[in-house]
């Protein structure tokens, strides 16, 4: 009998439940909440893309899913996911230069990845629709 | 004193054989997702709603055709990568991990092989 055999409760490093949430963090969390979407979400638009392959009633049924209100809704949230993403994105690629780390640095890039995502998402609909 | 041999040393390559290479994949697609996405979006969401003939003719377009290739490649060879990151984090039963990480591979090819398929097949038609 050795002590390696009896079980233990092994001490646990510090997780999320006991932190303060902010910004910085849920932009983290966000970021990888928005990938997984992303990913789930291709589904959709190769759904979409074969459909528009195969052509005929069954192109006209999902297309029309994709412009009813729910279709739309569904679109606006994935380019919003993406482009939530997409900045989260180049956040990084700053960061991985060694530059941004300073915490109001970090607070600042929080707060303008949110706010432009919006923005930029909304623009990205008028320029698509303008083009229409 | 290392144990390690000086052609392991050289290579650089770490215990996981690979290097730096997931890190430096998941950078240069992100880099190339920037333009290829908003490109794609701005098609996608022009093309939807509209009748099969309109959409066939946007989606005949050359230009059409290699933008959204180039993107259906860069962003399921991305997404591999940030899903593998997730399961790697998050599922430490063995069996479980390894199961997962082959259905992302999984996945991730049939996404790319059904959009590049059905791009393909729209740029050939017109």
């Amino acid at each position: 009998m050795t002590d390696s055999e009896i079980p233990r409760e092994r001490p646990l490093s510090p997780h999320l439940q006991i932190y303060t949430p902010m910004l910085t963090m849920m932009m983290s969390i966000v970021h990888r909440m928005t990938g997984a979407a992303l990913y789930f979400g291709t589904v959709l638009v190769v759904w979409w893309l074969v459909a528009a392959a195969a052509g005929g009633s069954y192109f006209e049924q999902v297309n029309g899913f994709f412009a009813s209100w729910f279709g739309q809704l569904i679109l606006f949230g994935y380019t919003w996911a993406a482009i939530h993403h997409m900045l989260g994105g180049l956040k990084h690629l700053v960061w991985d230069t060694g530059r941004g780390f300073e915490l109001p640095t970090t607070e600042l890039m929080a707060r303008l990845s949110l706010g432009a995502s919006i923005v930029l998402t909304i623009l990205l609909w008028i320029v698509a629709y303008g083009m229409k | 004193m290392s144990l390690r041999t000086p052609l392991s040393r050289v290579r650089g390559l770490g215990s996981a054989k690979d290097g730096t290479e997931h890190w430096w994949h998941q950078r240069l697609t992100a880099i190339a997702n920037v333009p290829l996405v908003i490109g794609f979006a701005v098609v996608l969401l022009n093309a939807v709603g509209k009748p099969h003939a309109e959409v066939a003719a946007l989606l005949g377009s050359p230009f059409v055709v290699i933008l959204l290739l180039l993107t259906v490649g860069s962003i399921t060879w991305h997404m591999r990568l940030g899903m593998q990151v997730i399961i790697e984090d998050y599922l430490h039963n063995e069996g479980v991990k390894i199961a997962a990480l082959i259905a992302n591979t999984f996945f991730c090819v049939c996404m790319a092989v059904a959009g590049g398929y059905a791009i393909l097949k729209l740029g050939f038609a017109s």
